[in-house]
């Protein structure tokens, strides 16, 4: 199957840092890719680019197999990718319906049409099973979890093929993080490519079907979550092959090939 | 049963129930009736959400104080002079609440006005040209200021504090120089200008017919809109919310308009300012471009983020602020039928801004309504007229506003904190 997004060769140089080294990334529908890296290992900058906030110096970016240039945001939308970014930007002094639609807003004879709005924002929090006390009350008053599920809903607004996801789950508490995850997973079901950039293996093991490792600005490796231990994907991200954790599976490898 | 829980049976169990699993159960849901409705009142309050409540005790009791000093405060003729007084700075002021939406400022406004007011002087009296086109061309003239200062403040970032301060300056010599030698322009007396602050529609139906149609449409309007919002499964505004609001209403329009009546008529710069604040409190509220400046107001990131061309919506926002600075010149100059080189100088520029922050816009930006305008000058006015009445002189005048306006930034700064304290900002 075709991916929906595919990235060949991406480079990317800030001044004398070069940040992205000729770096590879599918995303097929249906399917939930987390990102992950060390910090300063390239997954935002990796993300911006194909957000069309920053060009590529090198590289192709291919949208259904054809290729395109995403540079500027407006083109990456009209592509069909939404991002939702850690800082979520929400405007606190608007309510939750004014978020969603904030830069898509329902129009009628040319006047907002706020019962429209109202009433889809529902429908959608409802089809997501997102609770939230009132979509009419300012967004300041929500909680962390729920500022996330209305931040990821708002990028659903779109349509959008692709998600990407930029730690949604850092911050939040076990039962805020648990619905993220949930959320991630009706995405998915949805049939959206879901890229998901996280610190915490235990969320990307959960919900991710493949794991795409950055390692100071290069690929370092491609896993699929089921056949791999949460320990290889450790050692690709740190890039060790000689510490506490690779020691310790090369002993019980030892031991197995002994007995 | 459903008697004692006071509220009717469920009319479709399913999806009654399928409804209450959809519901927060921390949700607070608010009481029906008028019990409710005092009940979601004070909790409001408490929550800091004043609104344009303190603005309006602060009014009536700057009116029985000074009612109490001088019987003539109160009279028709007093009133009907105040509600034109507070035109031309009221026009003002409803440019600053657009720049006040962005937490920006615009210090430049008076000056714009001055500018404003003596191109319109020089190309109706000097160039002879006529009135309607002498004020569309001071108008856009006041616009193009605006766009100088958005445009330098949004393309090159400078801080619209200090591009509005050097426009304060440049513009008060440019006023000067348009001026000539004399420095004082006489408008005809007659012409239209002069009319737009000395004209009323003298008809008792005028007034009471405005009075009838606001407080009708305002009635039409809500409920058309909450059988809108009941058909789409949203939810609405109870009938008894629905009429206290349209009787409060009623009873101010028609108090107003009682005592317009009883001195000339409904006066022409009232209506005008009226049906400025009421279409541009639309465009805040009901438009996509209201929603916008909200945005920026709120999150410059988000906004941006949402495919918002923010540098655009604040070049228009200081564009609205120079339009309605040159409109607010042009009635000034109406109102003394002359253009001079004291037209919009002084403290003209602070009383509008501070007639948009004691009307209850923040100064910090996402909050506030082109009726604080309106209500600001009310109060800024009512104290000028009052003490005048009394034969205060200037300086106390200035002191006592500006006790008023220190009081209004107290109020908008702990109305946030206890914004902030119930979760609300």
């Amino acid at each position: 199957m075709e991916p929906v997004l595919e990235l060949r060769g991406i480079n990317k140089r800030f001044g004398a840092v070069q940040v992205l080294t000729d770096v590879d990334l599918e995303v097929h529908a249906g399917e939930v890719v987390a990102l992950v890296g060390d910090n300063g290992a390239g997954k935002s900058t990796l993300i911006k680019v194909i957000a069309g906030v920053g060009l590529p110096d090198a590289g192709e970016i291919r949208w259904e197999g054809k290729p395109v240039v995403v540079n500027s945001p407006g083109v990456a939308q009209t592509l069909g990718i939404a991002t939702v970014y850690q800082d979520l930007a929400l405007c606190d002094n608007l309510d939750v319906v004014g978020n969603l639609y904030l830069g898509s807003e329902i129009r009628r004879f040319s006047v907002l049409d706020e019962v429209a709005m109202e009433a889809r924002a529902q429908d959608l929090l409802r089809t997501l099973s997102i609770k939230i006390p009132s979509v009419r009350i300012p967004v300041a008053s929500l909680s962390g979890g729920q500022r996330q599920t209305v931040a990821i809903s708002r990028s659903l607004l779109g349509e959008p093929k692709i998600v990407i996801l930029d730690e949604p789950t850092a911050a939040l508490g076990v039962e805020q993080t648990a619905q993220v995850l949930d959320l991630v997973e009706r995405m998915r079901e949805r049939g959206l490519g879901v890229i998901l950039i996280s610190h915490n293996m235990v969320d990307v093991r959960a919900v991710a079907d493949k794991v795409a490792v950055l390692r100071l600005g290069r690929n370092n490796g491609f896993f699929a979550t089921g056949e791999t231990s949460q320990e290889e994907i450790i050692s690709a991200i740190t890039g060790a092959t000689d510490n506490a954790v690779s020691r310790r599976r090369a002993r019980g490898e030892y031991q197995e090939g002994g007995s | 049963m459903s008697s004692q829980e006071g509220r009717p049976p469920a009319v479709k169990p399913a999806n009654a129930t399928a409804e209450a699993a959809q519901v927060d159960p921390r949700l607070v849901v608010s009481q029906e009736g008028f019990k409710g409705y005092l009940h979601e009142f004070i909790r409001k309050i408490k929550g800091g959400e004043l609104g344009s409540l303190p603005v309006v005790i602060g009014l009536i009791l700057i009116w029985v104080v000074f009612q109490s000093l001088n019987s003539n405060f109160l009279s028709a003729q007093n009133l009907s002079n105040l509600s034109i007084d507070i035109v031309a700075t009221g026009m003002i002021s409803v440019g600053i609440v657009f720049v006040l939406l962005l937490g920006e400022i615009d210090l430049a406004a008076g000056s714009v006005s001055g500018v404003a007011a003596a191109v319109l002087a020089v190309v109706n009296v000097n160039k002879g040209w006529n009135p309607v086109t002498s004020i569309i061309l001071a108008v856009l003239v006041g616009t193009l200021l605006g766009f100088v200062h958005g445009w330098f403040f949004a393309k090159i970032g400078v801080p619209a504090f200090v591009v509005t301060l050097a426009g304060m300056l440049a513009w008060s010599g440019l006023q000067l120089q348009i001026l000539g030698p004399n420095g004082t322009i006489n408008l005809d007396n007659n012409g239209l200008v002069s009319k737009l602050t000395s004209s009323y529609f003298g008809e008792l139906i005028a007034a009471y017919g405005l009075a009838a149609v606001a407080t009708l449409g305002f009635f039409t309007a809500s409920y058309l809109g909450n059988i809108r919002r009941k058909a789409a499964g949203v939810p609405v505004r109870t009938l008894t919310d629905l009429i206290i609001r349209t009787v409060g209403l009623g009873i101010v329009a028609f108090g107003v308009a009682y005592v317009l009546n009883s001195y000339k008529g409904l006066p022409v710069a009232l209506l005008i300012f009226l049906l400025v604040c009421v279409g541009s409190d639309f465009i805040l509220r009901r438009t996509v471009y209201g929603r916008k400046v909200f945005a920026v107001g709120g999150n410059i990131e988000a906004a941006r983020r949402a495919g918002i061309n923010v540098a655009s919506i604040r070049i228009s926002v200081f564009m609205i602020s120079g339009g309605m600075a040159a409109v607010g010149g042009i009635f000034a100059a109406s109102r003394i039928s002359s253009a001079s080189q004291a037209t919009g100088q002084s403290n003209v520029l602070m009383m509008a801004i501070a007639a948009a922050v004691i009307g209850g816009t923040s100064l910090f930006g996402g909050r506030g309504s082109t009726f604080s305008a309106l209500l600001g000058m009310l109060v800024i006015q009512s104290i000028a007229s009052g003490m005048a009445l009394q034969g205060v002189s200037n300086s106390i005048q200035f002191m006592v506003t500006g006790a008023v306006l220190l009081g209004a930034v107290v109020i908008d700064s702990v109305s946030r904190r206890s914004q902030k304290a119930a979760g609300r900002a």
